[in-house]
């Protein structure tokens, strides 16, 4: 079983980000189950969610204590919280940076999610919509199929320019 | 077709199919997506129902009691202190032999203030004689909604059926769900004692001493009846569908001489536990108990015996372990874990099983044995 937990603050399309996630690799064939974690938060606090990908049904409900990867949306929420809390043992990192940050000891994946938005002009509400383009990363690290992204994408969204979104953010990335 | 769906959307999609002529329901958290989804449905006209937004939960039962006298399918849902608010009425709807089918997403009740899955709430509502069944998956949510409709319809039952399914780790959490083409697998409703709108009239309600008990009787025969009835509905559902269920979902018990007993998505984490004791040469099997009214008849004899309650009778013990122990008249190891959403790990739930000591009862992170 593969197990993501999903960083970033109330409002910021964290829970869809898991969700896209979660319905991508159930395009690939795979049983998922997507989790946000339900606390007393609110728009702009911290929050979390959770992606469980496998080949069997997934029978487990509880929180993801040990995860496979870290995905950060927001760095910002590291000023408060420690991502890097429970991740295996040479486990995976994703982070929305504009420059390349380093964690040791993990596998570092930098990716401009912020910036290809805002190149697309894919803005809500003054705030860069990263749900979209953070498919386009996590199928560059073989966690989806770039067929399952733009299919899952279009399925959910009219407007073309997130599929272009998750294409910028898998051509950007290096692995 | 299969999509991603959360437990409160694959109820609100069950509902649509089945099509009642009347959902009336108030708004509760973590229930509101389903009558939102629903309040969707009808506004768009996808689902040709009537809509009643009501401004409380003992107005949503007493108008799908008033629509269901007139012989029309009717559904709501609710959680927590929305469900005790209707209690009343629940009474009603069984007593006026009404089969409303009522989502309840299972929630703690205040203070101290808790929007979290307990199973409290309904077990408060064990006596008023609707049947109970408790899910533990998107697909199984879906699945029995559509079931309860046919069951509490059935001419031998004719009883409300309550669906209930764990707040927020089952009602929002998000997996794979098959939706199917019901067909005639729900048949039309025909009730026998439906009032005739086009002639209107008033019935006197009264039954004195010399009557009331049979009516009390009447309940507990189709409550009996319900048990066959539920099981042909099961298999001619799995028939169908391809997907089966029963009074419980058993795993591992064949060979098994310790038993693990939950009901809900405890009841489904149970299995990983299960596997971890096997490993370690430790012969457990799990046993989910999903219909609670009727409750089915468990084979135990001879087994050490570890149930889960999430939910509490305050002055006695387990709600559930209690009604094992006077079933099975034999003493269980009384766990009572994931109140108010309590974090409860299959980790902890393998621990419960190898720290098992018969007779005695364990607060999770509360107290050693008492």
């Amino acid at each position: 079983m593969f197990e993501i937990r999903i960083h970033s603050r109330g409002g910021q399309g964290g829970v869809t980000a898991a969700r896209l996630l979660a319905t991508a690799a159930l395009h690939d064939g795979k049983y998922a189950t997507a989790c946000p974690f339900y606390g007393a938060e609110r728009r702009g606090a911290p929050v979390v969610s959770f992606v469980r990908i496998d080949d069997h049904p997934i029978r487990v409900y509880s929180q993801i204590r040990n995860p496979d990867l870290v995905v950060v949306l927001d760095a910002s929420v590291m000023e408060t919280v420690d991502v890097l809390n429970g991740l295996k043992k040479g486990g995976r990192v994703l982070i929305n940076s504009a420059h390349n940050q380093e964690f040791t000891g993990f596998a570092t994946f930098n990716v401009d999610l912020t910036g290809i938005a805002l190149k697309e002009s894919l803005v809500v509400a003054g705030s860069p919509i990263l749900n979209t383009p953070v498919l386009g990363a996590l199928a560059k690290m073989g966690i989806i199929s770039a067929e399952s992204v733009n299919e899952v994408i279009r399925g959910m969204f009219a407007d073309e320019r997130n599929v272009k979104a998750a294409d910028a953010a898998y051509k950007e990335m290096s692995i | 077709m299969r999509k991603i769906a959360t437990g409160n959307k694959a109820i609100a999609e069950a509902v649509k199919q089945a099509l009642p002529a009347v959902v009336a329901a108030y708004p509760i958290t973590p229930q509101t997506e389903i009558v939102e989804t629903i309040a969707d449905y009808v506004t768009s006209g996808q689902m040709k129902s009537r809509y009643i937004p009501v401004e409380s939960e003992h107005s949503a039962m007493a108008a799908c009691i008033g629509a269901g006298i007139t012989g029309v399918r009717t559904f709501t849902a609710t959680s927590a202190h929305g469900l005790l608010y209707m209690h009343e009425m629940t009474n009603w709807a069984a007593g006026a032999r009404l089969p409303v089918v009522m989502a309840n997403v299972n929630r703690s009740l205040g203070p101290g203030w808790n929007i979290w899955a307990e199973h409290t709430d309904s077990m408060q509502e064990r006596d008023t004689g609707w049947l109970q069944v408790y899910v533990s998956t998107v697909q199984e949510a879906y699945d029995t909604t559509l079931m309860a409709f046919r069951i509490a319809e059935h001419n031998d039952v004719l009883l409300p059926v309550m669906v209930n399914l764990d707040g927020f780790s089952l009602s929002h959490i998000m997996q794979p769900l098959d939706t199917v083409e019901p067909g005639d697998f729900i048949p039309p409703l025909h009730l026998p004692h439906a009032i005739d709108t086009n002639n209107p009239a008033g019935y006197g309600g009264l039954t004195g001493p010399d009557q009331h008990f049979r009516f009390r009787w009447e309940i507990e025969r189709s409550m009996r009846d319900s048990v066959k009835v539920i099981a042909a509905t099961e298999m001619d559902f799995a028939d169908r569908f391809g997907r089966s269920y029963g009074p419980t979902e058993e795993y591992r018990c064949e060979d098994a001489n310790i038993i693990l007993i939950a009901m809900g998505t405890l009841g489904k984490e149970a299995e990983v536990a299960i596997d971890i004791l096997r490993k370690e040469g430790i012969k457990a099997g799990s046993m989910r108990l999903r219909w609670f009214r009727p409750f089915p008849k468990l084979n135990l004899a001879g087994k050490e015996v570890v149930v889960i309650d999430r939910d509490y009778s305050f002055g006695f013990g387990g709600i559930l372990a209690h009604e094992i122990m006077a079933q099975n008249r034999g003493e269980v190891y009384s766990v009572i874990a994931g109140l108010g959403g309590q974090e409860v790990t299959y980790d902890d739930l393998a621990e419960f099983v190898r720290q098992r000591r018969m007779g005695k009862e364990f607060w999770f992170g509360v107290t050693g044995h008492v």
